[in-house]
């Protein structure tokens, strides 16, 4: 027993000796030493305090890059006409003046366009959703001659500018009286050929071709026809890629002017198309003439309708923000 | 016997599944006819007259080439605008994959908020819409904050040579614009990045491999092929946008007295010309770094 004590003491003694020599020739490898250098700069078990408040002040930095727009788009708006001459109200008006808001709300014919837009933006992407699920899948689950020339020919579809093929199709849609009907742009979607199709076809092709194909061969044998088998078995498998489709695709055609524009131009008004034509129907509503100085138009009330429309598509990502941040990992569009 | 009819339900059942595949995909293939190809003949037999349009009728004058000499050697506008197209995406275009690449190798690390940043960074797939871009580069916002009205840089700029001068004003002035367009870009880094196998990582550190070395030994390697994706999805974003100034001309030719359908058809076919050539330099120049960055 004392022997064992004794032969503690003993290496003890010895390890204090090896590290005061330690601590004496390399100092830095003190273990306060190792302790605040693991801290700082990290060591294997975790990052160092140096190199996450790097991360964060980059992180912050290029937030704000994104945000700056559109804080600054904010701030304008709420600023009242005396705060926007005045050279000392930057980033802090000094009240929260709605005024510009009542007025592009006006402008804006807010209610209309809004329903018109919600209208242009979701009718033509559930069709397109369904229909390139429809081809995704003919492309994933079939074999067929041709079909390299098809992705050769789908891939033509996105890179093919919407003017070089729009003239055309303008001047059929005139002779058949279509310009201005929505039908215009459900059209081509019906067809696979809507803005972006290309996209939301690769997609369900990426999606069908990574799912198990035994379920559908054992339903096949079992009798079920092939479209039985598309809509029971692999529509429901594919709900992550369809909502994803959805999403996207009703914010793309949102922000779509150029289309609309010349489809829809004196059927149906958006409010992007409204936005573009701001200073016009500002114009109409208060004739620059008839108004006093301070309800001219001014950058305010321009801020404030550029803010009005992007309201709702803000109000759509805040809500279904997680499908936007995590859309690629659940479709696995990332491939070849 | 037998094996001539197994030989023979085998050629049947592979000519039905055929079938059932062009089912699948009918509705594309007559929409491509109708929406895409035919339109895109009838583009250019446009651009190869002078199209007059009444109300009821549309009347061709052929004219051969006469609208591209035009285009190209007479407009004084139309050449101008195609090489500040082209400068500008070629200067984009690095710019969009570095910064994406960057983000998501931040947002894919573990840290704290990092569900908050994410949704900030993705903000701009949302919000980038052709009339609200021009708002607000029209107000100044989308320059790079404090740069492009800093005398110091205005003074340095006004001595370079114009063809070097246009390129870093168009950077400074669009900085946030170009970056609002990496918000899909991000995404798809990301999603290549989870790919990529932890274990990895962990031999790379027991081989005593720094983090500077993990990202160029194996980060980039592993997102060679993905950023050829990522190259084309921006050069064709930019080249697509309503308020690409080469667009907003065309457009505005098609309604001109001076203009009209057939000159603005053999503008866009020259641009979309630009575009391929664009898309053919950056994807194979791309394509040669990945072949050699993945053996």
């Amino acid at each position: 027993m004392t022997h064992q004590v004794f032969d503690t003491r003993q290496a003890e003694a010895a390890a204090a000796r090896a590290r005061r020599e330690q601590g004496r020739t390399h100092l830095l490898n003190h273990p306060i030493a190792t302790g605040i250098r693991g801290f700082l700069f990290g060591n294997r078990a975790h990052r160092g305090l140096v190199f996450t408040l790097t991360l964060y002040a980059l992180l912050i930095a290029i937030g704000f890059v994104y945000l700056q727009p559109l804080l600054f788009m904010f701030v304008t708006s709420i600023k009242s006409p005396a705060d926007l001459l005045n050279p000392m109200v930057q980033w802090v008006p000094t009240e929260l003046f709605m005024g510009n808001y009542e007025r592009a709300f006006r402008v804006l014919d807010y209610p209309n366009t809004l329903l018109a837009s919600i209208m242009i933006s979701v009718v033509p992407s559930i069709i397109q959703t369904g229909i390139a699920s429809l081809v995704g899948y003919g492309l994933a689950r079939y074999r067929f001659r041709g079909k390299r020339l098809i992705f050769l020919l789908l891939l033509a579809t996105f890179i093919i500018p919407p003017q070089n093929t729009i003239i055309p199709q303008m001047l059929t849609y005139r002779d058949l009286n279509l310009l201005g009907n929505p039908l215009a742009l459900i059209l081509p979607a019906l067809l696979g050929q809507g803005f972006r199709s290309a996209i939301f076809i690769l997609i369900f092709y990426q999606t069908f071709i990574s799912l198990p194909k035994v379920l559908e061969e054992s339903a096949r044998l079992d009798g079920a026809t092939d479209l039985r088998i598309f809509l029971t078995i692999a529509v429901p498998a594919a709900i992550p890629a369809y909502i994803v489709s959805l999403i996207f695709s009703t914010v793309w055609y949102w922000n779509e002017t150029f289309l609309t524009v010349i489809f829809l131009e004196g059927g149906v008004t958006t409010l992007p198309m409204q936005l573009s034509s701001f200073t016009q129907a500002y114009e109409n509503l208060y004739p620059p003439g008839t108004v006093s100085i301070t309800e001219r138009l001014n950058e305010a009330v321009k801020m404030s309708g550029t803010f009005l429309n992007i309201l709702p598509l803000l109000v759509m990502y805040f809500v279904l923000q997680r499908w936007f941040v995590e859309s690629v990992e659940m479709t696995g569009i990332t491939g070849e | 016997m037998t094996a001539r009819i197994s030989v023979r339900r085998e050629i049947s059942l592979r000519t039905r599944e055929g079938l059932y595949g062009y089912g699948f995909i009918l509705p594309w293939i007559i929409g491509f006819c109708l929406f895409t190809a035919l339109p895109l003949v009838q583009t250019f037999l446009y651009s190869l007259n002078n199209v007059s349009v009444t109300a009821t009728s549309i009347s061709l004058n052929f004219v051969e080439w006469a609208n591209y000499t035009r285009a190209l050697f007479t407009d004084p506008n139309f050449i101008a605008l195609l090489i500040g197209y082209a400068i500008e995406t070629l200067v984009s275009v690095p710019i969009v994959l570095i910064f994406a690449m960057i983000v998501a190798i931040f947002l894919n690390q573990k840290f704290r908020l990092k569900g908050l940043f994410r949704v900030i960074f993705f903000l701009p797939i949302v919000i980038t819409s052709g009339p609200v871009i021009r708002e607000l580069s029209e107000q100044g916002a989308a320059s790079a904050p404090g740069v492009a009205d800093n005398p110091a840089i205005a003074e340095f700029l006004a001595q370079l040579s114009p063809s070097l001068r246009s390129p870093i004003e168009y950077v400074l002035t669009s900085f946030i614009l170009i970056l609002w367009f990496s918000g899909v870009q991000i995404l798809i880094y990301l999603a290549s990045l989870q790919k990529i196998d932890r274990s990895i990582y962990d031999a790379a550190a027991i081989d005593g491999a720094s983090g500077w070395e993990t990202f160029w030994k194996i980060v980039l390697p592993s997102l060679s092929t993905v950023t050829v994706v990522n190259a084309i999805y921006t050069i064709i974003t930019l080249s697509h946008f309503s308020e690409n100034r080469v667009i907003r001309y065309i457009y505005a030719q098609t309604y001109d007295v001076q203009g009209g359908i057939g000159y603005a058809s053999a503008m866009s076919f020259i641009y979309f010309g630009v575009m391929i050539v664009l898309l053919a330099v950056i994807g194979f120049a791309l394509l040669r770094w990945a072949r050699k960055s993945s053996v």
